[in-house]
């Protein structure tokens, strides 16, 4: 009897084409290992002769009725049996091609797999595709078991012929296993120990070959990666909450938050009920204390400044497809990656495989798509940043899912591109210069700059709250390396306009000349941004049409008369209500609210932060589809 | 890291991506050793704060002092507590205990039904269950996050794909998601965390002076303890360590029929 502390354990998988004798080999090795619950093979036995059936070593396995019905285990089940070495969770995968998508879930959980191949039949096509959704989802450590060596009369040279042909089939997709290994499930050759019917195998068994496998490490001396999971304030305390995926993480660090380029210092580790640590090391699920608050929310992954992720809006990736539905050119789909979710959309289509012939599908320029059940390489756009890295790098930040609809249809992970380098203050366009030749085209312009000028147009109320978002804005495109600047109100009247007062036909005047100054930044690839109450609907529509299309994005900053009044920041309502300023717009002059802004923001609703997370993203999706930003 | 952590780390990952995605969260608590651990994993989630209801189906047959225990808890911990009942049932008499209705009949008013009702009545859109993989051949199938149709039925086979801790988080409305954090745990693990955290876990486990103790708890007319001297957690380890006897040996409904178990989880049992 054991009373150590818990064993360590090792998740395998069980792959190969159906009818390969999957569920049999489980059910002998638990019985082979002692591992069945006691009288569970007596209860089936007695359930088989109830029936006229032949008592079957797979129904161990296969407890559903509508599996006993078809004979096919049509989902992952997991069990457990121990060996005297340690524990070991199986996942008994089917191989019926329909539940390709068991195959993977089960796949993707797993640190090492068995492939069975029949003696009689040799390799077929699941045998081929499962080979190569195993290194697709990075399994490494792999056996293959040539089974029902019983009927090819034990036979060594069939077993060195399987043995060559799919080993050959392997290297061509970059796969190794460690080892073939002739059994007969049925009757327990050489599963636990060495078959008397196979004396010219000396071993090791499917037993000892499991016990050699490794546990896989959890990556802890990678580049930190802590994407964030959520943000809690249940209490005084605002939390970070995530799982450390890669590296450690120390009370101290100065994280790097990507996208979005913020930064700030860890002031302490939370946890629950535990003894207080200063770090937290891969694997662990933590709360995160900052010292300066910054807006961070759910999809942020925090890094050291010194290894940042990409932050970008296309990868270039092996992708698998489950979903009946294909994934097809031109239509949206959502991609989760750690715990980041964004729109996105096929760019370009490399290459369709067949994953069990390793042939290249060809399709037509004006019909791509990946269809059930095939792999693909091809570049993927999202209508915003994400952060990640190559698979081979970080395994965490290199692979996502797709998601159709409500289902999760696809996953694949992340391959080598030409991706710019990003350096540690996120000016990350050094290996992106665009060389004109004669005049310069504002096309080029927002390549260089990775996205175009344009005016950003704030009006509303005074006190709705244009001057503060308009510099919070200005901030936090600055940090992502975008250029902007901000026209305010005050500072023109003291100069450009110091010649105006306001009445109704000075202030036209004010909004018509504001309106060609912030043209002539937009041309020149600078977001302006304009906080300027603008009652008068006709003048923005004026300013408006002096701009090309899309340049012009009017953003009503709404807040309800009462709130902005209570606010009084400058202590001009309570001036207006003396009759002391005249004119004062929601009290003595009209403000007319804009019909269809581009974006609408309730600032009596939102904080400041999500008013400029609102325009930020706006202008990322807008450079996205103009295809600038990378 | 060690074993029991990685589960417990795993566990608090599940936890928070349903708190992060569910408007309308709950969690079932059935009193008995695995969601109590469930329980207290959401406090180490969470930092000390249970931030859902707890939801448990009383059949009001459950052993007498489960209730104490519970109610215990509540006010110790300070948790939201709501109960679902099936009272029309209750009314007409048509239970097993009674007589008018077979186990798995009495099962699937008084449990599924009840928890069904109350489902509806607080309109939960996920629910965290604390079944493990484990336990019967079932639950060995199920997905950590396992939608439930609008009927609450579970289509086993056609389950959706969860690779890389990416789980199905999207669904039509009506549906409802089952949030099972547990499931990669087995019954010693259990006790192994109980042990390592020093979590409360009712007596009933425990031997009492007559050499019986409960392996698994539930309604008293269809639970029943077995021979065993194990008097503390320690005891318990060493020997579920050494048993070969099934968890849910002592309970009666599962035995009615070969797939009673199944039909009733595919109806929308816990």
């Amino acid at each position: 009897m054991q009373t150590t502390a818990p064993t360590e354990q090792l998740k395998i998988v069980i792959v190969g084409h159906v009818d390969h004798g999957k569920s049999t080999f489980v059910g002998r090795l638990f019985h082979d290992t002692g591992s069945l619950p006691e009288g569970k093979l007596e209860q089936l036995q007695k359930i088989a002769e109830r029936r006229g059936v032949p008592f079957e070593w797979a129904n161990l396995m296969d407890a559903l009725q509508s599996e006993r019905d078809q004979n096919i285990t049509i989902d992952t089940a997991q069990i457990w049996f121990h060996t005297r070495k340690r524990q070991y969770v199986i996942i008994d995968a089917p191989g019926h091609k329909e539940f390709l998508k068991n195959m993977v879930t089960g796949a993707a959980n797993a640190e090492a797999a068995l492939l069975l191949i029949d003696a009689a039949e040799g390799v077929q096509e699941q045998s081929r595709r499962h080979g190569f959704l195993l290194n697709l989802l990075g399994i490494r450590q792999i056996a293959v078991l040539v089974n029902k060596m019983d009927l090819h009369d034990y036979s060594q040279e069939r077993f060195d012929q399987i043995e060559r042909e799919f080993r050959a089939f392997l290297k061509t997709v970059g796969l190794e296993p460690k080892i073939f290994i002739p059994i007969a499930a049925k009757h327990g050759d050489n599963i636990a120990s060495l078959s008397a019917n196979m004396p010219w195998w000396q071993g090791p068994t499917v037993v000892q070959t499991l016990d050699e496998f490794k546990i896989s490490e959890l990556p802890k001396d990678q580049p930190l990666r802590f994407p964030i999971q959520d943000v809690y304030r249940f209490d005084e305390r605002r939390i970070l909450a995530g799982r450390v995926e890669a590296g450690t993480l120390r009370v101290g660090d100065r994280l790097l938050f990507s996208p979005g380029n913020k930064v700030s210092t860890v002031k302490n580790i939370e946890r629950w009920q535990a003894a207080p640590r200063e770090t937290a090391s891969a694997g662990e699920s933590v709360g995160v204390i900052l010292t300066e608050q910054i807006f961070v929310e759910r999809g942020s992954v925090a890094t050291l400044e010194t290894e940042p992720p990409y932050a970008l809006t296309k990868i270039r990736a092996r992708m698998f497809w489950l979903g009946r539905a294909p994934f097809k050119k031109g239509k949206t789909y959502k991609i989760k990656l750690a715990t980041q979710e964004a729109e996105c959309h096929m760019d370009s289509l490399e290459k369709v495989i067949d994953a069990s012939t390793l042939q290249n599908i060809s399709r037509p320029e004006n019909d791509q798509f990946v269809g059930r059940h095939e792999v693909a390489e091809l570049y993927i756009r999202m209508k915003r940043p994400i952060a990640f890295d190559l698979h081979t790098d970080i395994v965490a930040l290199g692979r996502f899912v797709i998601v159709d609809g409500y289902e999760v249809c696809g996953g694949g992970i992340i391959i080598e591109d030409s991706y710019p380098k990003r350096t540690s203050d996120g000016l990350h366009k050094s290996e992106n210069i665009f060389w004109s030749h004669g005049k310069v085209t504002a096309r080029q312009r927002a390549m260089r700059n990775s996205h175009m000028g344009c005016v950003v147009w704030l009006t509303g109320l005074s006190g709705a709250g244009k001057s503060t978002i308009a510099t919070e804005l200005e901030r936090e495109l600055f940090n992502l390396g975008k250029h902007a600047y901000v026209l305010d109100g005050d500072n023109v009247r003291h100069g450009l306009c110091s010649d105006l007062g306001f009445s109704p036909e000075d202030r036209k005047e004010n909004i018509r000349r504001v309106g060609e100054v912030a043209k002539l930044f937009a041309e020149a690839g600078i977001i302006c941004i304009t906080a300027f109450i603008s009652p008068y609907r006709s003048d923005r529509e004026l300013v408006r049409k002096m701009m090309k299309p899309r340049q012009f994005v009017e953003v009503h900053v709404d807040a309800p008369l009462a709130i902005c009044e209570e606010r009084d920041p400058k202590g001009l309502y309570a001036k207006a209500r003396a009759n002391e300023i005249k004119e004062f717009t929601g009290i003595s002059a009209p403000y007319e609210g804009p019909s269809k802004p581009e974006i609408q923001l309730h600032t009596d609703k939102l904080t400041v932060a999500e008013s400029v997370a609102k325009i930020v993203e706006y202008l990322h999706m807008q450079d996205a589809s103009a295809e600038v930003s990378i | 890291m060690d074993y029991l952590s990685k589960l417990e780390n795993q566990s608090i990952y599940i936890m928070r991506e349903a708190f992060n995605k569910f408007e309308n969260l709950a969690m079932l608590w059935s009193i008995g050793k695995d969601s109590t651990v469930l329980l207290w994993l959401a406090r180490k989630a969470f930092l000390g704060h249970v931030p859902f209801p707890l939801v448990h189906v009383d059949t009001t047959y459950k052993i007498a002092s489960m209730i104490e225990y519970r109610d215990q808890l509540v006010k110790e911990w300070g948790l939201q507590l709501v109960v679902g009942k099936n009272e029309d049932v209750l009314k007409s008499g048509v239970t097993f205990p009674n007589g008018k209705a077979t186990r798995v009949e009495c099962c699937g008013t008084l449990k599924k039904d009840a928890l069904k009702a109350v489902l509806e009545k607080h309109h939960f859109t996920g629910v965290i269950v604390g079944v493990r993989r484990d336990e019967e051949p079932t639950r060995a199938k199920e997905r950590y996050f396992s939608p439930r149709d609008k009927n609450m039925e579970w289509n086993v086979e056609d389950q959706p794909p969860e690779l890389w801790d990416q789980f199905k988080t999207d669904f039509e409305t009506g549906a409802h998601i089952r949030i099972h954090p547990l499931l990669h745990w087995t019954e010693v693990n259990i006790w192994e965390y109980i042990e390592r955290e020093n979590i409360p876990i009712i007596p009933l486990y425990f031997a009492n002076g007559k050499g019986e103790r409960y392996r698994s708890i539930g309604c008293w007319p269809c639970t029943s303890p077995m021979k065993s001297n194990a008097r503390n957690v320690r005891d318990i380890i060493e020997e579920l360590r050494a048993t070969n006897t099934p968890e849910r040996a002592g309970r009666a409904q599962d035995k009615e029929s070969e797939d009673a178990f199944e039909k009733l989880r595919r109806d929308g049992y816990m």
